[in-house]
């Protein structure tokens, strides 16, 4: 019998990033108990990385926006595929969710009457992105840790779950171990909310932190919930790029909203070379249109620099691809240049974008206030995950919810900057609140006993076997493998040779081994993590060679078109009854007439 | 390719010693990428906290050759790599594992504060007007990434282990943070000074000296708090309006 604690939870939140936070909160004021799993320490998720702000038409600094505007902006970056009701719903539930943070304690920076400033962004046509300076992902996950402990949820620090359990259809609870001590727990739920976040870590160059190995993702599929579109995933075009150390770190695209202009090294805006014909009704043609759209003139065009980020990372591989790049193998992005513009230029930079300056003072030895910055594409989203029903956020498995990063929808084939924090927002309240409403109506199944000793086996296992390969050698092989062949622009020889790898990657996991005792020993944890990344990106692979065709995040060399007859699906990827991964294609719901007018009125 | 070798502390619980591993140097590395560089070759074991690897989240503290700093954003450039490299846990808390310590102190101390209460909206829209100039002050002290580097620096918790009856700086720039926003209706100044300790810091500034962020902590949070408390708590102008209205002031 293996040794491990039980606790018991109407609903159990699996995350504690923004969603997860957000789901706990609104379940706990529900009346149902709630039990907080995170990875890390409470107030470190990848939430606080968050630079930009969050998007909500309130409408504070242009009175034009509206949630249509924002609605029909989110399909548009998404390139079509996003579940509507899931940007409709975002779009008008947003504004409340904002101002709902500033009742428990946030600071947004304000507008000269007093109200929440909004910023520009990539792809929002209006300025939207509610912010703090540079650190909105800071201000956003403080607010909520600090108005959540309060609210009498149980949160378990430094845990990571490795088995969702269920009986019969439905999940009843979740098998996990702490970090400190490696003992582990029995969490029993009548409800689960996924809210785990992305994938990153699958690839090299990446702004995430360890713990974004798909675990819900890898989770939830081996509990039998479906995936969906997990082709798309999103290079940022600005992460750093030298020193190597730094390679991937994300630099906000904030940057650019505050006037920052991409050039290659013959001093050139590329980007007004390649603006998409369904952007070019509303994107400047000339450096001066875009420096005043930047400056808040409502009668000036975006600059091309914030068209969607799929789109920029493309022409700045391209700029690398064709001799045009940076020392580093990047492109320039330039704010010092707005000294021509502002006679307090230096001090102007430092307050609108305070953590950029000490990221590259610090880690680069550049000052942004006096020389251009290096960037190029850094893997950081995954537009991708669980399949939920838009309301609600339940996956197809009973009683199991997933919020934020985890879930697929919103997104489509690209996100919008800014639309991730407003995500996790909407959908982790209601992921909160559907799984309350599920814990009342159903009541409690117990996992079955013999299940929980046999998973505890297999957590085990790498510590017991000797002489295994070593699971940090096996992660660098997969990101690279992945980054190389399965990257930002992908082929179909590449991809099938990714999927040759990764089977081979797989049989190689099966013998990992690592070293030390149970306590605190991240040998160990990166071998248990390494099955969830084998796991989501083995789904990647499979559906982005079932995608022949170009679309938001996901590029294919020899399918560079968009092609109609894949606009009108998603990839579903689920477990087949013989273990192996299966992908069908579902085709997306038609869209209400009422929505259909709204895309049509503002094209 | 230059080396560099660095003294890691190793151990449970108070216990272990420094540890000598040497490892490759390239452009750019930070301490951190030395660790992780070490757990991958030859101590797959090596526990040591980290997130975001950009100075975004505070988990990666730890003392550097005596320094108090995140291990993610000292850069190797600045040390003297021709001595080994000292890395070490935080001192003011209970030494868990190798670089890990037992904060969950801090987040008891937290919880204990009273929290945000803001008045009732005030705007048509359901809101509250804010002007700049109100926010900027709290905002210094919400740039707090939560590292607890002021903490594990403070003679009070780290020589003294008042840790029952002082909660740090950190949590007097938490407790400033509320006190000084617009629309919080709270009032935390007893509790400071009769549960929470702030008659123990001497203002020697080591907090503000090892904030990563930054925050001056000592001359805009704490310095503030305690002109507040002194006036609240002993002002002779309020206690003798009190005697002669009747009206107790605040103790």
């Amino acid at each position: 019998m293996a040794d491990y604690q039980t606790f018991d939870y109407d609903v159990l939140v699996i995350g504690a990033g923004g969603a997860g936070l957000r789901a706990a909160i609104e379940a706990a004021g529900a009346g149902v108990s709630v039990g907080l799993v995170c990875k890390s320490l409470l107030g470190k998720a990848h939430t606080v990385m968050a630079e930009g702000g969050m998007a909500a038409a309130i409408g504070n600094v242009d009175d034009r926006d509206n949630w249509k505007v924002h609605f029909t902006d989110t399909l548009r970056g998404g390139q079509y595929v996003n579940n509507w009701r899931m940007a409709e719903l975002h779009a008008k539930e947003a504004p409340d969710r904002v101002k709902e943070l500033e009742a428990w304690g946030a600071l947004f920076d304000r507008t000269k009457d007093g109200r929440i400033l909004q910023r520009n962004f990539g792809g929002h046509r209006y300025p939207r992105l509610a912010h703090v300076g540079d650190r909105t992902g800071l201000e956003m996950i403080r607010t909520l840790q600090d108005h959540g402990i309060h609210q009498g949820i149980d949160v378990h620090m430094e845990v990571t779950v490795t088995t969702l359990l269920k009986r019969g259809d439905r999940v009843c609870g979740a098998l996990a171990y702490d970090r400190q001590q490696g003992q582990f727990r029995l969490f029993r739920a009548k409800a689960i909310v996924l809210a785990t976040g992305g994938v990153g870590r699958a690839y090299q160059i990446t702004s995430n932190s360890w713990e974004y190995s798909g675990d819900g993702q890898a989770l939830a599929y081996e509990a039998g919930a479906a995936l969906m579109d997990m082709e798309f995933i999103q290079f940022h075009p600005t992460g750093m790029v030298w020193p190597p150390s730094v390679r991937g770190i994300l630099v906000t695209e904030g940057v650019r909203g505050e006037g920052g202009v991409l050039l290659n090294n013959k001093g050139e805006r590329f980007m007004f070379g390649d603006i998409p014909d369904n952007y070019k009704a509303q994107t400047a043609d000339n450096p001066e249109e875009g420096w005043r759209y930047t400056q808040g003139d409502k009668n000036a065009r975006r600059p091309p620099e914030l068209l969607t980020r799929d789109h920029v990372a493309r022409c700045i591989v391209r700029e690398v691809r064709e001799g045009r790049g940076s020392p580093h193998g990047g492109v320039f992005l330039d704010i010092q240049w707005i000294k021509e513009k502002l006679p307090n230029a230096a001090e102007h930079i430092r307050k609108k974008l305070p953590s950029m300056y000490h990221q590259f003072k610090q880690l680069a030895d550049i000052d942004i206030t006096k020389q251009p910055m290096e960037i190029g594409p850094t893997t950081h989203y995954i537009m991708g995950g669980i399949r939920v029903d838009g309301d609600s956020q339940m996956s197809n498995v009973p009683g199991l919810y997933a919020a934020g990063e985890s879930a697929a929808g919103l997104h489509g084939a690209n996100r919008l900057g800014g639309n991730s924090l407003s995500d996790l927002l909407v959908f982790g309240k209601r992921a909160g609140e559907f799984a309350a409403r599920f814990a009342k109506d159903h009541p409690a199944v117990a996992p079955d006993p013999g299940e929980v000793n046999e998973r505890i086996a297999q957590a085990l296992a790498p510590l017991e076997r000797k002489n295994g390969e070593s699971p940090y050698r096996i992660q660098q092989d997969l990101q690279n493998m992945m980054q190389d062949l399965v990257g930002i622009v992908r082929r179909e020889d590449e991809m099938v040779r990714a999927a040759e790898g990764l089977a081979k990657l797989k049989e190689r996991a099966t013998r990992v081994s690592a070293a030390g005792n149970r306590q605190y020993n991240p040998g160990w944890h990166t071998a248990i993590d390494l099955k969830n990344l084998l796991t989501v990106s083995e789904a990647v692979i499979l559906s982005a060679i079932a995608r022949k065709e170009s679309r938001g995040g996901h590029f294919r060399d020899d399918y560079p078109d968009k092609k109609a007859e894949f606009g009108g699906h998603n990839h579903l990827i689920s477990r087949a009854a013989d273990g192996s991964m299966k992908l069908v294609a579902e085709p997306i719901p038609p869209m209400p007439d009422e929505l259909k007018r709204i895309v049509e009125e503002m094209k | 390719m230059a080396k560099a070798t660095f003294s890691i502390l190793r151990g449970e619980a108070g216990g272990g010693q420094l540890v000598d591993y040497t490892t490759e140097v390239t452009e750019g590395m930070v301490v951190l990428d030395a660790v992780h560089q070490i757990q991958a070759e030859s101590a797959g074991d090596l526990a040591c906290r980290w997130n975001c690897k950009a100075g975004k989240c505070g988990s990666c503290s730890a003392e550097i050759n005596g320094q108090p700093r995140l291990m993610c954003m000292t850069r190797l450039n600045q040390l003297d790599l021709s001595q080994p490299v000292t890395i070490e846990p935080m001192k003011a808390f209970p030494h868990f594992k190798d670089l890990v310590t037992d904060v969950s102190w801090n987040y008891q101390v937290k919880k204990g504060i009273t929290k945000f209460t803001p008045r009732k909206p005030d705007a048509a829209d359901g809101t509250w007007r804010m002007h700049q100039e109100d926010v900027d002050r709290a905002q210094e002290f919400r740039k707090c990434i939560e590292c607890y580097l002021c903490q594990d620096v403070c003679h009070v918790l780290r020589d003294h282990h008042l840790h029952d009856e002082f909660i740090g700086p950190r949590f007097l720039v938490y407790t400033a943070n509320l006190e000084m926003n617009p629309i919080d209706t709270e009032n935390r100044l007893d509790e400071l000074r009769k549960l929470h300790g702030i008659g123990y810091c001497n203002i020697t500034k080591c907090c503000t000296k090892v904030c990563p962020e930054e925050i001056k902590i000592t001359d805009n949070a704490i310095i503030p708090l305690k002109e507040r408390v002194v006036d609240h708590a002993f002002d002779p102008l309020a206690k003798l309006i009190g005697l002669v209205t009747g009206k107790i002031p605040g103790p």
